[in-house]
């Protein structure tokens, strides 16, 4: 097996920026379907509330987002029709992805962490995002795909921003 | 002019032309703003927080409530106590953490410690003081003026002669045992607050919150998400009615498609779901009867308590305040409520169910910000376009849950008590 091992041991941090640096690019470009298919099949994304612990979960607690990989899939198509509210016309962002670490290699898996800073600016108005993220990147055809996403805001809930409606 | 030479301008109504207009000056104006600091949020009775976020003594959260801190904790005796977050001796604020669990609750400026129960116990230097600084009523944490708990919800007001917690809820507190007799033991807060802002009125807000017309166009989104789930929807069309409460109190009750935690099952939940809910169900029938059961598990209901209280028992249940920080921008904080004794499977499916539509991340919640802020962006125009219509179902027996009836009565209360004009 020796395919997935031989990443797994060969993998480094590059690799992994390069991936997250193409994430950001098709967030940015709004490629919401292309982006979708960088997640497998078993896919979380979430977005916890700001006064809960590290490691809390969406069973039991509330979160901004907690999405499965049909409600994500459905989160895009939301995204991408002009009934989309929040997103219409689609606001514009910038997605900065710095301080990448990888902090496991499992038997199929990276742990991997990063800060993150998004812009958004809709109607004349910029919004910051920022916090760090926890991916969990299964390395398959000399890329990743996405099992897990968490983003972590650092900030005071939502209090500035008022709304996540992009994906961070 | 000033906000007093406005009474006879903030609605234009005529119950027999069926014209109620609401002036967008009442939405921008900073006198109108400093009128209902002054006759509403100093005056009425304002949700402080769960009698369940308090689970032990010591635990406290500290929250903002009508533009005061307030610190609100269960002392040792087990009470629980809402104080006024800032010290006797030199106005600091006491308390700075969000929520936590404390044996005292210390200043750090210059170092007075306060029981739970916001007693001074100790100061440096207390050999410069009188005997009995410590026993005079001054020397402590002071109690907000009034202070009342309805089936575990906290409330406070600032105005010492206001009439009891009871009587202010009045017709809305039916609702509130609906909503509260889902649980067999007590409803409780989950874990995790959503808070967040929006670039308008709060007054927006309030309206939105009860408003059942615009589901269809604002939420198209996610009502094609709800169609495209696993299964689809439960056999149920939308329907119900609107129901003015008195004293600005307003609710919906209706029944709708989505799937209810207690308890109107969905395809997605399966097998296991409808045993589940099956069970609940037949808790409710062996504690209230069928009728009552089915209005608890099968009605949904947005229920507004005046002036800034909604408790919303949709696909989940919210609870949701909010304040003005100027004419056209509010702080949002809202939480979910759950039976506490609920499984973990159905807790799972309640969140699962809340994030799908409600909250900042939702599939619905984003677009009422949009729209909030567009109305808000569009009251510019408020010199030369002057009035809101709110007259949708006017003259009808009985409003729907989609006519504006619930909005007529949030804005009577409110110029009433913002202009004392009584209708």
């Amino acid at each position: 097996m020796s395919a997935v091992e031989m990443t797994m041991q060969t993998v480094d941090r590059v690799d992994v920026e390069d991936f997250l640096f193409h994430e950001a690019e098709l967030l940015d470009e709004w490629r919401l379907p292309e982006w979708l298919e960088l997640f497998t099949d078993d896919a979380t994304y979430s977005v916890p509330a700001t006064d809960l612990p590290f490691d809390a979960s969406p069973d039991n607690s509330l979160f901004y987002v907690a999405d499965d990989r049909f409600r994500l899939s459905e989160r895009v198509k939301r995204l991408m029709k002009r009934t989309a509210h929040a997103e219409f016309p689609h606001s514009r962002t910038r997605h900065l992805v710095s301080n990448v670490r990888i902090r496991e290699r499992r038997e199929d898996e990276l742990e991997v962490s990063c800060a993150f800073v998004t812009y958004r600016t809709k109607d004349g108005v910029t919004d910051t995002f920022f916090g760090s993220s926890r991916y969990r990147l299964v390395p398959q055809d000399g890329s990743f795909r996405i099992r897990s996403k968490r983003c972590l805001l650092d900030s005071d809930g939502l209090r500035s921003q008022g709304r996540v409606s992009i994906i961070l | 002019m000033n906000a007093f030479q406005k009474m006879n301008t903030a609605l234009m109504v005529d119950e027999e032309k069926r014209i109620f207009k609401v002036s967008r000056d009442m939405f921008v104006d900073p006198a109108v703003l400093e009128a209902e600091r002054e006759r509403i949020f100093d005056k009425c009775w304002l949700y402080l927080g769960h009698a369940s976020e308090l689970p032990k003594p010591g635990a406290f959260v500290t929250r903002q409530v009508g533009g005061r801190g307030i610190l609100f904790a269960r002392d040792g005796a087990g009470e629980l106590k809402a104080m006024l977050n800032t010290c006797p001796h030199r106005g600091a604020q006491v308390c700075r953490e969000k929520s936590g669990t404390a044996k005292s609750f210390q200043c750090f400026y210059h170092g007075w410690v306060f029981g739970l129960d916001g007693r001074l116990r100790s100061q440096p230097g207390d050999t410069s003081y009188p005997e009995d600084f410590k026993q005079r009523p001054t020397s402590h944490m002071q109690q907000v003026p009034r202070f009342e708990v309805y089936r575990g919800f906290a409330f406070v007001c600032f105005d010492r002669n206001v009439e009891s917690l009871s009587d202010y809820l009045g017709g809305a507190r039916e609702y509130l045992d609906v909503i509260c007799d889902q649980a067999e033991t007590e409803m409780q807060i989950v874990g995790g607050s959503q808070e967040y802002a929006i670039r308008a009125n709060w007054k927006l807000l309030t309206e939105n919150s009860i408003d059942g017309y615009h589901a269809i166009s604002t939420h198209a989104t996610y009502l094609d998400y709800l169609k495209n789930s696993i299964g689809g929807l439960a056999q149920v069309a939308f329907g119900g009615r609107a129901v003015d409460l008195g004293r600005g109190h307003a609710v919906l009750e209706y029944r709708a498609p989505w799937g209810r935690p207690v308890a109107q099952w969905i395809p997605a939940w399966g097998e296991a779901g409808k045993a589940e809910l099956q069970r609940l169900y037949d808790g409710l029938v062996t504690r209230f009867g069928t009728e009552r059961a089915d209005r608890i598990a099968t009605f949904n209901r947005n229920l507004f308590i005046f002036p800034n209280l909604v408790v919303n028992d949709i696909m989940a249940v919210t609870v949701r305040t909010y304040y003005p920080l100027a004419p056209d921008h509010m702080q949002i904080s809202a939480w979910a409520l759950a039976p506490q004794e609920e499984t973990e499977w159905a807790r799972k499916y309640r969140l699962f169910n809340f994030l799908e539509f409600l909250g900042p991340g939702g599939f619905a919640t984003p677009d009422d910000v949009e729209a909030l802020e567009h109305c808000q962006r569009g009251f510019r125009n408020a010199g030369e376009t002057q009035w809101n219509d709110i007259s949708k179902g006017m003259g009808k027996e009985t409003p729907s849950y989609d006519d504006e009836s619930q909005m007529r009565a949030f804005w009577t209360a409110w110029n009433e008590r913002v202009f004392r004009v009584h209708a």
